[in-house]
């Protein structure tokens, strides 16, 4: 058995009186491909904001790394972030950067690499997600799929230990989504990574992950692999999975 | 009882964002002093703030002084004094309508910029994939700005400061035949360096002000594209009661201490 590399214990959340995580206890371990499952609104994003101390939870504990997320410093969280990389739903690129800056932005942050190294390591990167030769673009000129893989390219920039994707096939048509999926198993593949991966999209886990976690009004309700989720009892699984509720 | 709820509830809710606002304050002046420096980025802040309103700025002061002379010459020659328009223009502009015309217009049009810039980064989660790539908000966005402002506004209130003075010259020529040495004189023998000082040390804090308070809220923006409209107009409402109110106490302490 691997061992653990993020560990949620007991965590709460609520923004406005309208609890939106409530008592979260979740284990991922190293090199793993995890899948929160769930209708939209059921705090997927909450969570994963709350790994890498974007959001703070009202109580409970996250460890990322041995290290207490929930009482870290933003100084302390900016140096935790290094290790962890992120997609954000919409690629979240930095309008003002070109494709380059953009990737090139974390290695200026944390790493003494000269100009030449850091080309290099953003032209890596780029190949790495199947993109090349858009090094001077800006983000409005590239399209959805793109978008994704640009932001790919920058959240493993840092060769981080963990990458968490929020969303990442919603919106894109199937071959890019099937794209994505592919690069995603990829990178897993090729570097080790600890993989989360937030999504709605069945087809999406099904493809990707080791083990699938299901949130359902901000509990986690079942875990397992997608045979064991396909094969769940439970009403809300089954009702997800057909499509019998609303998304 | 509703009302009384209501009240508490504004009260604590202004409280809490004028903590927020002195937080954001000292955080981001803080930061100015926090390695690495960043002379690019700027550059680019000042290039905004300075270069892209100075034209705006020469233009109002210009008219500002013009009027000002139109309505000085008329005040004083109801007292046969219209030759002393140059002291009260110049006075004018120095103290009081150089440094807060030229004040709100950057901050119209400086502080709707950083909110909307700010807060269209805060809605598409640019801000939060900053955060999550290890950098801090504060110090690539907000510390800038600050600084930026600190450095152009007393830099554009001095050129707003001549260009009104040339203004009303220009109307003291063609109204009263007045030589511009007398009109220059009558000026240097008015204007003390404290009347200067006082003009300019309180653009100071009114650079402060507008990038503070431009990129609070466009920090504190949500709700997708109405909530960046919002964050820009009640920015620019700010900025300019927040100018106005803090130009009183200013004047006041400068009326003391200089």
């Amino acid at each position: 058995m691997k061992k653990k590399i993020i560990e949620i214990q007991n965590v709460y959340k609520s923004f406005n009186g309208h609890r939106v995580l409530n008592d979260i206890n979740l284990s991922i371990h190293e090199g793993e491909i995890l899948s929160l499952l769930g209708a939209s609104g059921t705090g997927k994003s909450v969570l994963l904001k709350e790994l890498i101390g974007l959001i703070k939870p009202d109580s409970g504990n996250i460890f990322v790394m041995g290290k207490n997320v929930t009482q870290m410093n933003e100084d302390a969280l900016i140096k935790l972030r290094v290790h962890v990389g992120m997609l954000f739903q919409g690629a979240a690129l930095f309008d003002s950067l070109t494709v380059s800056e953009n990737i090139a932005y974390p290695l200026r942050e944390h790493l003494n690499l000269s100009e030449n190294e850091i080309k290099s390591r953003v032209s890596e990167k780029l190949h790495l997600v199947g993109l090349k030769g858009i090094e001077a673009k800006m983000p409005d000129e590239l399209s959805g799929g793109m978008k994704k893989r640009v932001g790919l390219a920058r959240a493993i920039a840092t060769d981080p230990e963990i990458i968490l994707y929020d969303e990442p096939t919603t919106g894109l048509d199937p071959m890019t989504a099937q794209r994505i999926n592919e690069l995603i198993m990829e990178l897993q593949k090729k570097l080790g990574i600890t993989t989360i991966v937030v999504t709605h999209d069945l087809h999406c886990v099904k493809t990707v992950s080791d083990r699938i976690a299901m949130l359902h009004e901000g509990k986690i309700i079942t875990v397992g692999t997608w045979q064991e989720i396909a094969s769940s009892p439970l009403k809300e699984v089954k009702d997800f999975i057909s499509g019998n509720i609303c998304l | 009882m509703n009302l009384l709820l209501s009240i508490d509830k504004t009260i604590k809710k202004f409280l809490l964002s004028m903590g927020q606002v002195t937080l954001l304050t000292f955080k981001g002046f803080w930061g100015i002093f926090i390695p690495p420096f960043n002379m690019k980025l700027l550059l680019k802040e000042i290039d905004n703030f300075g270069a892209g309103s100075l034209l705006l700025v020469d233009i109002i002061a210009l008219f500002t002084g013009m009027v000002m002379s139109l309505q000085t010459i008329y005040g004083l020659s109801m007292y046969g004094a219209e030759m002393y328009v140059g002291s009260v223009v110049s006075l004018s502009i120095v103290r009081e309508l150089g440094p807060v015309l030229t004040s709100i217009m950057v901050g119209a049009r400086i502080g709707s910029g950083i909110a909307a810039e700010i807060g269209s980064m805060q809605v598409t989660e640019q801000i939060d994939a900053m955060r999550a790539l290890g950098a801090s908000p504060i110090k690539k966005l907000v510390s800038p700005k600050i600084l930026a402002g600190l450095i152009t506004l007393p830099l554009l209130t001095i050129t707003a400061d001549f260009i009104g003075i040339f203004g009303g010259l220009i109307i003291a020529i063609f109204e009263l035949d007045i030589d511009h040495i007398f009109y220059f004189n009558s000026i240097l023998t008015t204007i003390t360096i404290s009347d200067f000082l006082s003009g300019i040390g309180k653009t100071i804090f009114f650079g402060l002000l507008i990038a503070v308070i431009g990129c609070y809220f466009g920090l504190k923006t949500s709700g997708g594209t109405t909530g960046v409209g919002r964050s820009t107009t009640i920015s620019v409402v700010t900025i300019s009661i927040s100018i106005l109110i803090a130009d009183f106490f200013l004047t006041k302490l400068f009326l003391m201490v200089l």
